[in-house]
């Protein structure tokens, strides 16, 4: 540095690669730190611990007869949650997959591509069980239950219907209602997640 | 701010621009090509700094704001969940608490650049008034943040300086009761003081804009405090400033996270991590560290409306500070006697600070008072008086004889902190 | 002019003076003792096993009055805490009983605590702890060792700032604890029944012992420690002094628990910052190398 001081004036053409040197490493620097400060404030808006505690429960279904449903909550959305009589179940495996809408399982147990038979739909032995996520895969609604034309599920707000298996049959969503990682972990406890 | 930009627009669209809305060469004239004394020395860099913490203290506080539930049964709660949950949340709060002690740390710097300065002297009368106008909304904005997280300081503090109000006579009972929204410090009042302390930065900022508008039209005062006479006097803002403000602020940023990373909890008061109890009152009630000059002012008079007029008027009389002040000369460079009352006056500020966190009893109530009487003289009797007897030493006839004769523009003490050539 | 330039000079001086003498007012704070912790410093990390036996001191001593109610099971096992196995801290939750509901006929129903459970107070509320305790409020153990502080005086706050000393809380609380007297002061009066702890920030003496110079004062809580009272099995003396340190650093773990994240963080940060201040330097004088400033 006190050589460039006294040489004053004409020392920019004499050491291009010095001075380019530090403003890039300057420069770079900056830039690292910059990027390095944004990802805090990025970050905390992602699910924090406690919501991250809360991915997975566990729910008794023993109390829930053929033919009834309950609604629990996980992750803030509502899981459907239905003990299929056997004419429902009967129905849906006789649907033929051309039929279908979405020919996707949409089960987070299978692989991405399994097809959506009711076999994939439900859980391997206990076809009686469906266990879904009920938020319409269009935008976000609750579907009704026992409701629409496939005798499954309805979704009011723009008129979807799916059927006995949750597949979607008819109106504007793409997708079958989504399944959720779950397992039973005794004959009549869910853990969902 | 304008009218200093050598901006040219050259494409087609610049130029449909610049014809519509000259913001380009606006920004351009006031931050890139904007002629600033070539010999402002590393006490100007506060100013700089202090925007940074002002963008800072906005940032953190948004996102704080997405975690945060302003109410009495939840806030003490959700700061805790900031603390412990929240990705990086410790981080954020630890920054954004921290952050409201270093803006106070840079102002009063700021603010003493301009006293020893003269920057407050004509023409720069209105820049040192809108500054003042921003240190009273600081206040406002840090005592009301400081009540947020809902502990016993935040509730005592909230409760002694809102009854402050009560000291008025006739309507202050009345005041009092309309700025709790209630009968005591309760939710009405937690929730009022969230909604403004969220305002309130953004017109600290607006402030801000006029504050260097109003710099920028009569130019930056200088340590010579004569002003640029010729080309050789200045340096475009762009890049010898912004380079220069950059380092310092990088620096600040080390004490900075200094105080984050190992020392975060130095500034505040453990009792606030005990949440608001109405029904008992913490032994010692302090404020934060930055009011305490301050609070000893309010504590020194032995009368309720003479301790808030007193302390108030300790802000106010900042005001009038540009008309108290008789000298011709500028910079306390060359006025030999103001030197020395300015230390002793800033000696006086940092007395008043430690005797706002004793006990108002026994000595420290007499050490008050002294302090409190001097803190007025210097404007009152002081400034004015000076600008009469001293003999100030000769000036430069501009700033690049000055800078050649080398060693001038540089108060006693900053030798350590002033650049070396 | 001249003699109110000299008044004034000596008015400050007098005023300088008067300051740096010590505070003549109150009555003596209690002087607690600096003690050595494996997280203080910039480089600070918690024990491992230290916090493990704290945790196992305040179950089986302090929680039958003292709760933990921002603490979560699930922290037990998080990095920078106890590093409990996510098996051992859901076992250890498993052992408190939780409040849920309301259940599908509207009731409130109790159940094992899950990891995603925070620890249960021993009371419902304050009335409750205080009507359990004889009139004392036996504080939640979640932040005290962030709520309370040693007292420092002129000049050694300054120093603090620059010597990192942050363990003002832990070094109170293992005062605390390891100085009660065996017995209580003669002049707090012959059918004193409560306790006298000396290092009690929280307590005020009788006028009676106003002449002893006595610091601390009456506490409602017992000495809560003795000699082998928690069975450590890694073979750490179990004295009131270790139990009393082990607790502590457990306590201010449970009051920070980022603090190793912060502070390993924060050495990032430094570098970082110092080595970019490096460069700013160098590109600043080399960009003014030819302004004579």
């Amino acid at each position: 540095m006190k050589e460039d001081a006294t040489l004053a004036h004409n020392t920019d053409a004499e050491e291009p690669n010095r001075r380019d040197f530090l403003y890039i490493a300057t420069g770079a620097m900056g830039v690292v730190g910059a990027g390095a400060l944004v990802w805090p404030f990025i970050d905390q808006m992602n699910p924090d611990a406690s919501a991250l505690a809360l991915a997975s429960i566990e729910v008794d279904v023993s109390a829930v007869e053929e033919g009834q449903s309950i609604t629990v909550k996980w992750r803030g959305k509502p899981v459907f949650i239905r003990n299929r009589t056997a004419v429902e179940v009967e129905e849906a495996q006789a649907v033929p997959l051309a039929d279908l809408k979405d020919p996707i399982a949409r089960n987070a147990n299978l692989p991405a591509d399994a097809e959506a038979t009711d076999v994939n739909r439900g859980v391997e032995g206990k076809e009686n069980w469906l266990v879904q996520v009920g938020i319409c895969t269009h935008l976000g609604c609750v579907p009704i239950g026992d409701e629409g034309d496939f005798g499954g599920w309805f979704c009011p707000c723009h008129g979807s219907h799916y059927d006995t298996a949750g597949r979607i049959r008819k109106g504007p969503a793409p997708e079958n209602l989504l399944i959720p990682p779950l397992e039973f972990v005794s004959d009549s406890t869910i853990k969902i997640g | 701010m304008a009218g200093h930009s050598n901006y040219v627009p050259q494409s087609a669209g610049a130029k449909w621009l610049e014809s519509r809305l000259p913001v380009i060469s606006l920004v351009r004239g006031s931050f890139v090509d904007f002629p600033t004394p070539k010999n402002l020395n590393y006490w100007w860099t506060f100013g700089g700094i202090l925007f940074f913490i002002l963008i800072s203290q906005i940032i953190t506080g948004i996102v704080l704001v997405m975690h945060y539930t302003p109410s009495t049964t939840a806030a003490f709660d959700s700061v805790e969940h900031i603390m412990r949950d929240v990705n990086f949340g410790w981080m954020l709060r630890y920054l954004h608490a921290n952050g409201a002690s270093m803006f106070f740390i840079a102002v009063y710097i700021h603010m003493f650049r301009g006293m020893y300065y003269g920057s407050y002297k004509a023409p720069r009368e209105i820049s040192w008034i809108l500054g003042v106008i921003i240190f009273l909304i600081m206040m406002g904005t840090g005592f009301m943040g400081y009540v947020l997280p809902w502990g016993q300081m935040s509730f005592w503090g909230a409760t002694v300086i809102t009854n402050l109000f009560s000291a008025i006579p006739l309507v202050g009972d009345a005041i009092r009761t309309w700025l709790w929204g209630g009968f005591a410090v309760d939710n009405p009042t937690l929730n009022r003081f969230f909604s403004l302390h969220y305002l309130l930065p953004f017109m600290i900022f607006g402030v801000v804009i006029l504050h260097v508008w109003a710099f920028h039209t009569t130019g930056n005062n200088n340590p010579t405090g004569v002003q640029p006479k010729t080309k050789q006097d200045t340096v475009p803002f762009h890049p010898y400033y912004t380079i220069k403000d950059l380092f310092a602020i990088i620096m600040f940023m080390i004490l900075f996270a200094w105080f984050v990373f190992y020392v975060p909890n130095y500034m505040g008061h453990p009792d606030n991590y005990i949440e608001a109890n109405p029904l008992v009152t913490p032994a010692h009630i302090v404020p934060e560290w930055y009011f305490l000059p301050f609070y000893a002012i309010l504590r020194a008079v032995p009368d309720k409306l003479g301790g808030v007029v007193a302390m108030f008027g300790a802000i106010a009389i900042l005001f009038v500070l540009p008309w108290l002040d008789t000298s011709k000369v500028r910079s306390g460079t060359y006025r030999p006697l103001f030197k020395q009352f300015f230390w002793i006056f800033a000696l006086v500020c940092v007395a008043l600070g430690y005797l706002g966190a004793m006990p108002a009893e026994g000595t420290y109530v007499i050490l008050a008072r002294i302090c409190t009487v001097y803190y007025f003289a210097h404007f009152l009797i002081i400034l004015p008086m000076l600008g009469f007897f001293e003999k100030p030493r000769p000036l430069p006839a501009s700033i690049s004889e000055a800078v050649l004769k080398g060693g001038s523009g540089k108060p006693a003490g900053a030798a350590a902190a002033s650049e070396t050539k | 002019m001249s003699t109110m330039i000299k008044m004034v000079r000596s008015l400050a001086a007098v005023a300088a003076v008067a300051i740096a003498t010590p505070a003549l007012a109150a009555g003596d704070p209690p002087h607690i003792e600096r003690q050595q912790w494996s997280f203080a410093g910039p480089f600070g990390f918690f024990d491992r096993g230290q916090l493990q036996r704290g945790f196992k001191v305040y179950r089986e001593v302090c929680s039958s009055c003292h709760g933990l109610r921002q603490v979560a099971f699930r922290t037990l096992a998080q990095d920078g805490g106890p590093s409990f196995t996510e098996e051992q801290a859901k076992q250890i939750a498993s052992e408190y009983t939780v409040m849920d509901g309301p259940d599908d006929d509207g009731e409130m129903f109790e159940r094992p605590a899950i990891l995603a459970d925070k620890f249960p107070s021993p009371f419902p509320n304050e009335q409750a702890a205080r009507a359990a305790n004889g009139g004392a409020y036996p504080p939640d153990f979640s932040l005290l060792a962030k709520a309370r502080a040693a007292h420092r005086g002129f000049p050694w706050f300054v120093f603090d700032a620059f010597t990192q000393y942050q363990e003002q809380g832990p070094d109170y609380i293992y005062a605390l604890l390891t100085h009660y007297p065996e017995e209580a002061p003669a002049c707090l009066g012959e059918d004193f029944s409560g306790y006298y702890n000396p290092k009690f920030l929280g307590g005020s003496m009788p006028a009676d012992c106003a002449h002893e110079h006595l610091t601390g004062g009456p506490i409602g809580m017992a000495p809560p420690l003795s000699e082998e009272l928690v069975e450590y099995t890694d073979g750490t003396p179990m004295t009131v002094d270790q139990y009393a340190r082990d607790v502590s650093a457990f306590m201010m773990w449970a009051a920070e628990p980022h603090l190793e994240e912060r502070k390993k963080i924060g050495f990032r940060v430094m570098v970082f910052l110092i080595v970019f201040a490096g460069l700013l330097y160098f590109t600043k004088k080399k960009l003014w190398r030819n302004v004579e400033h």
